[in-house]
């Protein structure tokens, strides 16, 4: 056989790794619209239905002269409960994907995700921690200090978590994809431990805001807590742009990286801190919410690529369309009462890590 | 002539075990060197010291005249490419996405002619937007190649002649593929790059190189031309094998290994 024919036999046979990736500009717009459309739907339905023909007076945008206790409640119910809610749920969702994007490009490892190897949990107990040590050694007086301090505690404990699992699972520029998962699961198990002896020495009503944690709520969203995430998620995105390259290189190893002229030290440190303070401030607004940062950059790498450019903001607007709807579900499916939606992201997110797991079993050896 | 690389006495030790052993050696822009030597003689060692990814334990190594660690990560990857062994891809990049990834910072259009260019050179124009993951060993490794090049060609453009490092460049390939590599890697000297690689295949280091440098558990035992290099004597002694040196036509040295050596 000729090398043409030859090579023309191979191209059919590969045809299945061929590549089309779709604009970024198209996608970026088709996701946002999504995502606003995703947002239209979350703000008619919870236990105070509110049609869509009365959504715009609702929101202000314009009366039709009709003013009377109805619009009253539809533009407390809108205002108060829920747009800040669903901006919540959208700013954690949206945080969490990327931090998992940003992870899984850290680590060189499709199957990274904060909530699963212990970070959100690091976080969560440095919360709980928070929670316990002011309320029992802060005066009444520095009360306020709490609603500051949690996003910072868990924001730290998220750090020091990545910081270990960094240290245990990378040596001589190469990652053991087995080590980290492993080493992951040990850290979240610590930090289990202890946001349990908190549970266990915390009194009634420290007990009652830890619970909170421990289920992953968005039920306690408020303007003041958009104040928390809004930066956060800004900085993100603008960070994303600036680490995407180094990201994207960091994918052939970190001495490849390094030859291709990426400082890889000051990525990984930019990287590490950026996904502790992503995944601890949205831990500290709505608890431990896992797999949305492994199902999200997963589904989009099979549509746009891997690249990160376009992966990480891409990310950020998918996930906040996969929270604001599981959200919804979550506030909607046993109405009057909630289902945490951390549980339903779990009901999800689990079987799907299965099946990625299953698929990767021929490729990788663990 | 001024070298364009220069170690100085450079020793590597990690855990009290010397893994190279004061080497020192001038390398010329233009000039084709093959490493070659037994396994664990240090030559990945050596070659990771010269990328600049290693800094020695003692001796200094200057490229073009600088010291190499006072170079940045971004402007050392200006002056020196390097082509590593074992390159894992774990996400769907595509072929053409990562031979882009040696354009550096610039445009994705500004790339495009030269990414062409290397993919064409490499033989992998049909395999543009195939997943790298997807691709045989010896695909991928010629795709990292042509990465390679095109960090090479952007670096060169803006200032001039830089170094090239291969790290056994052949280890996946055909016989056709691995000829055509050191043709490439030729035709880049013959522009004024220096290219230094470390060959396991003595006789293809035979036709690539100028120049050999023949490493023995951590120094440089022989740093000579080709007949220098292939004296049955010396292959013995460092290869521990009997060797029948024979000559081809246009005077090439090649070795056909006998018997082991009975210890």
């Amino acid at each position: 056989m000729s090398v043409a024919a030859e090579r023309g036999a191979r191209g059919g046979q590969r045809r299945a790794g061929l590549s089309l990736r779709p604009p970024a500009t198209l996608t970026l717009l088709c996701l946002l619209a999504a995502l606003a459309g995703t947002a239209l739907i979350a703000l008619t339905v919870g236990a105070a239905g509110i049609p869509l023909a009365r959504l715009p007076a609702a929101l202000g945008l314009w009366s039709d002269g009709a003013a009377g206790p109805l619009l009253a409640r539809d533009q407390l119910v809108v205002w108060s409960i829920r747009v800040p809610r669903i901006a919540a749920a959208a700013m954690v969702g949206g945080l969490l994907a990327m931090s998992g994007a940003i992870m899984q490009g850290l680590f060189r490892n499709p199957l990274a995700d904060p909530a699963l190897v212990g970070v959100s949990s690091g976080g969560a107990f440095a919360a709980a921690a928070a929670i316990v040590l002011t309320d029992s050694h802060l005066g009444a007086s520095l009360q306020f200090i709490q609603h500051q301090l949690l996003p910072i505690a868990a924001c730290a404990g998220s750090l020091i978590t990545t910081i270990v699992l960094y240290g245990i699972a990378s040596r001589g520029g190469r990652t053991s994809i087995a080590i980290f998962l492993l080493a992951g699961l040990a850290l979240a198990a610590i930090a289990n431990a202890g946001i349990g002896l908190l549970v266990f020495v915390a009194d009634d009503r420290q007990l009652r805001d830890i619970t909170f944690w421990l289920l992953g709520s968005l039920s306690g969203a408020t303007w003041t807590k958009l104040t928390t995430l809004a930066p956060v998620l800004a900085i993100a995105l603008i960070a994303c742009l600036w680490i995407a390259r180094g990201l994207d290189v960091l994918v052939l190893g970190e001495a490849e990286a390094f030859h291709s002229g990426v400082d890889v030290e000051r990525l990984k440190r930019i990287s590490i801190v950026l996904v502790s303070a992503m995944t601890g401030v949205a831990v500290s607004v709505c608890g431990v919410i896992s797999f949305v940062g492994i199902v999200v950059p997963h589904l989009l790498r099979l549509v746009i690529g891997p690249a990160h450019r376009l992966l990480l903001p891409a990310s950020a607007i998918s996930g906040a369309i996969l929270l604001v709807g599981a959200d919804t579900v979550a506030r909607t499916i046993v109405a009057p009462a909630e289902m945490p939606i951390g549980i339903l992201t779990a009901a999800i997110g689990a079987p799907f890590f299965l099946a990625m797991l299953l698929r990767q079993r021929g490729l990788v050896s663990l | 002539m001024s070298a364009l690389l220069a170690a100085q006495s450079v020793t590597m030790t990690v855990g009290g075990a010397t893994l190279v052993d004061d080497i020192s050696l001038r390398i010329g822009a233009g000039e084709m060197v093959a490493i070659v030597g037994p396994n664990g003689a240090g030559k990945s060692t050596l070659l990771r010291m010269l990328s600049g990814d290693l800094r020695p334990s003692r001796g200094t190594i200057r490229l073009k005249q600088r010291d190499l660690h006072s170079y940045g990560p971004r402007e050392l990857a200006q002056h020196r490419a390097m082509l590593s062994q074992h390159v894992n891809v774990s996400f769907p990049f595509t072929v053409e996405e990562i031979v882009a990834m040696g354009a550096g910072e610039r445009s994705r259009a500004a790339a495009r002619d030269l990414v062409a260019t290397a993919l064409d050179e490499v033989g992998l124009a049909d395999f543009r937007a195939r997943q790298l993951p997807t691709l045989s060993g010896g695909e991928q490794q010629r795709a990292h190649f042509a990465r390679v090049l095109v960090q090479l060609a952007c670096g060169e453009a803006r200032h001039g002649p830089g170094l090239l490092l291969l790290d056994e460049p052949t280890s996946s390939l055909d016989l056709r593929h691995q000829i055509d590599l050191v043709e490439t890697a030729r035709r880049r000297a013959a522009q004024g790059t220096a290219v230094i690689a470390i060959l396991h295949d003595l006789n293809l280091a035979m036709r690539f190189a100028d120049r050999i440098l023949l490493l023995h558990r951590g120094r440089l035992a022989i740093d000579g031309d080709r007949a220098a290099a292939m004296r049955p004597e010396t292959i013995r002694q460092i290869f521990e094998i009997d060797a029948a040196i024979a000559h081809t036509e246009q005077g090439v040295p090649f070795l056909l290994p006998q018997t082991m050596r009975p210890v």
